[in-house]
């Protein structure tokens, strides 16, 4: 067995995936993002390197890199955790949402607009507040929760004006009501398995903003619901953020497809880097055996 | 196939403190308990750190 991880940098989550690897003697290399020059459609030889894989983790920080490389490597017939699909799907809210809708999830409503007089025709339909998110982008950066028609319209003027161009498209959730916290569950393969609490006196709840994580049971529910959105963008390793609606019970917020998991080991107890690793080496091993991956690591 | 670290003390480069780290590869980010800024782990040996690019647009999970 031999496995490649892509990485952009060490953070804490790649540092336990490395000790998880060293300690199962497992043989592996470290794939640096910034150094790698990947040659498409030329000599076949291009890709031999990386044909000496049975399974590539993918663990970039840069989504673009991300799904950049996953898509050339699943070209190439290597197998990946996660795939490009998944990659592509989840680097973006607007498919992810798109693709939980078709698979019947249930999530806040979400509307899309291209233009600041339509984006605000779409916020007072859903009536406020409201939130906006960037398409693209992590630990509740640039969310903006939007209270009135005042702040609807200053919001939009600037994005307009000074965001890049994929904030020109508007991307417009219902504001959920939720406790003080809110889920992130951690699916790998077929298993929900484990769950944290994200508690927060701010209406954003990621812990990269100081949110608190403590255990949260995997109820049947919670097993469900998560399950199938992960099943929605193509399955693999994922963290689903999961809000609690009084009314509608769990909706589904967000698929994370290279997620973090420093801060949920302690408080579940459940050794992620582990259950990672034996996925990652189940994907491999199967890859190995039959030539292609049946466990849905490549599309 | 251990990991090849090293520990020691480095220079941040943002404010010249101390930073000590304990078996530290390279890539690996570390903050400096001076000034907070996040550093990169550049060389192992001569152990070196640099400051960390900046969170980028499409940085995330």
């Amino acid at each position: 067995m031999r496995v490649a991880v892509l990485y952009s940098r060490v953070r804490v989550e790649e540092k336990l995936l490395f000790e998880e690897l060293d300690r199962r003697g497992v043989a592996y290399d470290l794939l640096d993002d910034r150094e790698l020059v990947l040659e498409i459609g030329g000599d076949p030889a291009a890709a031999e390197r990386f044909r000496a894989y049975d399974v590539v983790l993918e663990r970039c920080i840069n989504h673009s890199r991300a799904a950049a490389t996953l898509r050339i490597l699943d070209d190439w017939g290597i197998p990946t955790v996660n795939s490009f699909q998944v990659a592509e799907i989840c680097g973006s809210k607007l498919i992810t949402s798109s693709a939980l809708a078709a698979a019947g999830v249930p999530q806040p409503r979400t509307l899309v607009a291209y233009t600041p007089e339509s984006a605000l025709l779409g916020i007072e339909q859903l009536g406020y507040p409201v939130v906006l998110k960037p398409a693209v982008g992590s630990w509740g950066r640039l969310l903006s929760k939007v209270n009135d028609r005042d702040a609807a319209e200053a919001l939009l003027e600037h994005k307009e004006t000074l965001g890049s161009y994929h904030h020109s498209v508007f991307y417009i959730q219902e504001y959920v009501a939720k406790p003080m916290r809110d889920i992130r569950s951690f699916v790998v393969g077929d298993s929900t398995i484990c769950a944290i609490y994200r508690n927060s006196r701010h209406w954003i709840t990621n812990t990269a903003r100081g949110a608190v994580s403590a255990n949260c049971p995997v109820t049947d529910e919670l097993h469900d619901v998560s399950y199938r959105a992960a099943m929605a963008v193509g399955g693999g390793v994922v963290a689903i953020d999961v809000v609690e609606d009084p009314a509608r019970g769990l909706l589904v917020l967000e698929v994370n497809y290279t997620m973090e998991f420093r801060n949920s080991i302690a408080p579940t107890g459940v050794p992620i880097p582990a259950r990672i690793i034996d996925y990652v080496l189940r994907v491999g091993e199967e890859a190995a055996r039959t030539g292609a991956s049946t466990l849905g690591a490549t599309s | 196939m251990p990991l090849e670290t090293s520990s020691g003390t480095a220079e941040c480069p943002e404010c010249f403190g101390d930073v000590n780290v304990e078996e530290v590869m390279e890539s690996e980010i570390v903050q400096c308990p001076e000034c907070g800024a996040e550093l990169e782990v550049v060389s192992l040996d001569p152990l070196q750190l640099a400051k960390a690019p900046e969170a980028e647009e499409d940085w995330g999970e």
